[in-house]
């Protein structure tokens, strides 16, 4: 858990962070969103005191984060950014032990660690950890990167835009990946990104930044159906607010029982009422039936009851 | 017509080219310079004239040229190129033995153009073979302690003893290693010193980017300077220093010597120290750097670990080019007294003996080629990670 209170950065100029406070849950995700300048980065490199607050507090799981020297502190919180910022005279496996090292890891443990990593990060060991970063793609890189990110078993990681560099196919498998991992390790992350959809398709909470304040802190569907600020209802978008409502709740939140009648498309209880909705347009059926994995029937999905959750209330 | 095509691509041009240079070189260039003493003017002889066996010489020239024309494989020629080198200087050993009278100690026997222009004509062959074999660094710094051995065999064994140049090496013979020590002193110390003071100049440039523009103006100026001009400047505080502290004077700091030398060295080598730092310092990804920071390692930890070593391979070209130039320097600070090779140069261009000039001149382009084939392999082998 980090709890921020009143955390504010001020330049000589001007304030970049003001007066920002948030409760970020343990092991959840929370995404933050805002353009270019409107001081999300600053928060985030406020956590890990890469930028010392002017005033404000940040306490991590009950210890305030300025009673630890910052190079301490930091081994202890996972860093990913982007560009990935791999260290080119360093092989995969150098790289990814870069942390576990610092902290004086036995050699053994850190080279089962970095094994474990590069298997979750589907990156064969004996193939990928003697070769230098430059050797790898850009979404290999973006990968090794998260994987020297949690190299050390943080319990909380931070992400600064870490998929900006992606192209769109490579960043969804590598926003799957991370949705993952987060669940598999139950590390709590704090992410920054310009990207709305990014944030709405990782994020538990998401927080609006405009100029330094934080205007909104909320689920997203929250963010959608009841925007604090004109700022916020621009930037989740009015035209397609109800598509994205639909993308944000899955089939089996929508089922009811039955099945559908024999030309209604099958889907998965995992599938989005957005992707569930296109199938039925597609086939022009009336209800889709939720099939379970073994391929029985788990119950259906009707296109009233999908438009029924578009709707404002 | 495509056929006469494919023909000439069979010849390679530049091969062609030296080995055509070698031949006219080895039969209308004098081989050897003949003088009846050190002072007496020289009289050219042929490779003919020279040698009783320089038919069977001239034939092997020929063979070597032609094979640097058509053979295209690079070690082949690598091969054929070395042979030719050795041919030469063999044959230009076995001149002097055959011009010499016995027991004669005046005659004086010179390598000649023809000489001179066969030797270039076949190490470029060999360059131009190893520029395509593209050695690795191990590789190259083998080659170049081949190089050695093979001349300090040559010399060990006497093979040129009958030579001028060996002629001057041994009226100098006491002298010489000193005069060598001096020379590589001077070059390694003002090198060195450069490096420690450059180094953390540099790192503060790069940090402080106020300071920046200062340092560098200052250290440009200072590489304006001519080299003998500095040396003249430097003398006045130096001297004026060693007569009001005695305690310098004891230690050797003086208006004249090798205190100037080695300061003017230092001062010149200062500003591709400073500069290749500031430039190797401001290639580091600055990504890179912040996520060295954001997984908490210390600031010397990012300097050390990330930022000088990802600069190396840039700072050590900086210091390969001071050292190479600081070499050359040197051979100026004899003009001061500051001792080195140079003052055979200089003893030689005094007297008008080119043989005593080749004395101090061939030993310092020895050194600067070895310090440079040491130090680039010294940047591949720094920065063969990086991209």
């Amino acid at each position: 858990m980090i709890e921020i209170s009143s955390l504010s950065k001020v330049y000589a100029e001007a304030t970049v962070v003001d007066e920002v406070s948030m409760v970020v849950a343990g092991g959840s995700i929370t995404a933050i969103v805002g353009t270019s300048g409107s001081g999300k980065s600053t928060l985030l490199r406020m956590i890990n005191r890469l930028v010392e607050p002017t005033r404000g507090r940040v306490v991590i799981n009950g210890r305030d984060a300025a009673t630890v020297p910052g190079h301490l502190l930091r081994r202890e919180i996972g860093y990913a950014i982007q560009g990935h910022g791999l260290f080119p005279h360093r092989t995969v496996a150098e790289n990814i032990a870069t942390v576990p090292r610092l902290l004086g890891w036995q050699a053994a443990r850190t080279r089962a660690r970095v094994e474990e990593l590069l298997r979750i990060f589907q990156l064969e060991p004996a193939e990928y950890g003697a070769k230098f970063p430059h050797q790898l793609s850009g979404g290999q890189q973006q990968r090794v990167g998260v994987a020297r990110a949690l190299a050390a078993e943080p319990r909380v990681l931070l992400m600064d835009e870490p998929f900006g560099a992606l192209d769109p196919i490579i960043r969804g498998q590598a926003q799957d990946d991370l949705r993952d991992i987060q669940r598999r390790f139950g590390t709590t992350v704090v992410l920054v990104t310009h990207d709305i959809d990014e944030a709405f398709r990782l994020g538990d909470h998401v927080g609006v930044m405009s100029r330094g304040r934080l205007l909104q802190y909320d689920r997203p569907a929250m963010l959608l159906t009841h925007p604090a600020d004109p700022f916020v209802s621009r930037l989740t978008g009015t035209a397609d607010r109800a598509l994205k409502l639909l993308s944000l709740t899955t089939a089996a939140q929508a089922m009811e029982p039955g099945a559908a009648a024999g030309d209604g498309p099958a889907v998965a209880a995992t599938d989005s009422l957005r992707d569930v909705l296109a199938q039925l347009l597609w086939s022009g059926a009336a209800a889709a039936t939720v099939r379970r994995p073994d391929g029985s029937a788990a119950g259906q999905v009707t296109l009233a009851g999908i438009l029924a959750r578009g709707r404002s209330d | 017509m495509v056929q006469a095509l494919h023909a000439r691509r069979r010849i390679d041009r530049l091969g062609a080219l030296l080995g055509v240079v070698a031949m006219v070189a080895a039969t209308t260039l004098p081989f050897v310079v003949f003088k009846a003493n050190r002072i007496a003017s020289g009289e050219p002889r042929s490779l003919l004239a020279a040698l009783p066996s320089a038919p069977l010489l001239l034939a092997s020239v020929a063979l070597l040229a032609v094979a640097a024309a058509f053979v295209r494989q690079a070690r082949a020629r690598l091969a054929a190129a070395v042979v030719g080198v050795l041919t030469v200087a063999l044959a230009l050993a076995w001149a002097a033995d055959a011009l010499t009278p016995a027991g004669n100690r005046l005659v004086r026997i010179s390598p000649g153009a023809g000489c001179w222009l066969l030797l270039l004509a076949f190490a470029l062959i060999a360059t131009d073979a190893l520029a395509r074999l593209r050695p690795g660094p191990l590789a190259r710094v083998g080659a170049l302690a081949l190089m050695a051995a093979a001349m300090w065999a040559a010399f060990a064994a006497g093979l040129f003893d009958q030579l001028s140049i060996m002629r001057e090496y041994a009226v100098n013979a006491s002298g010489f290693g000193r005069e060598l020590r001096q020379h590589v002193l001077l070059a390694l110390g003002s090198v060195g010193a450069a490096t420690l003071v450059g180094l953390p100049l540099g790192i503060t440039c790069h940090r402080v980017p106020r300071v920046r523009g200062a340092i560098l103006q200052v250290l440009n100026l200072v590489q304006t300077i001519p080299s003998i001009a500095l040396f003249g400047i430097l003398m006045v505080p130096l001297g004026a220093l060693a007569t009001a502290v005695p305690l310098a004077a004891d230690l050797g700091i003086n208006g004249i010597g090798p205190a100037p030398a080695a300061v003017a060295l230092f001062l010149y080598a200062l500003l591709p120290v400073v500069a290749n730092t500031v430039v190797g310092l401001g290639r580091v990804s600055p990504v890179a750097v912040d996520a060295a920071r954001g997984m908490g390692l210390t600031s010397w930890q990012v300097l050390g670990e990330i930022e000088l070593a990802l600069a190396l391979p840039v700072i050590i070209t900086g210091i390969r080019i001071v050292l190479v130039q600081n070499i050359g320097l040197v051979t100026i600070a004899a003009l001061i007294g500051g001792g080195g090779l140079g003052t055979y140069v200089f003893q030689g261009v005094g007297q008008t003996a080119i043989d005593l000039v080749l004395l101090g001149a061939i030993p310092t382009v020895a050194l600067a080629f070895s310090a440079a084939v040491l130090l680039d392999a010294l940047v591949d082998l720094t920065g063969r990670a990086a991209p």
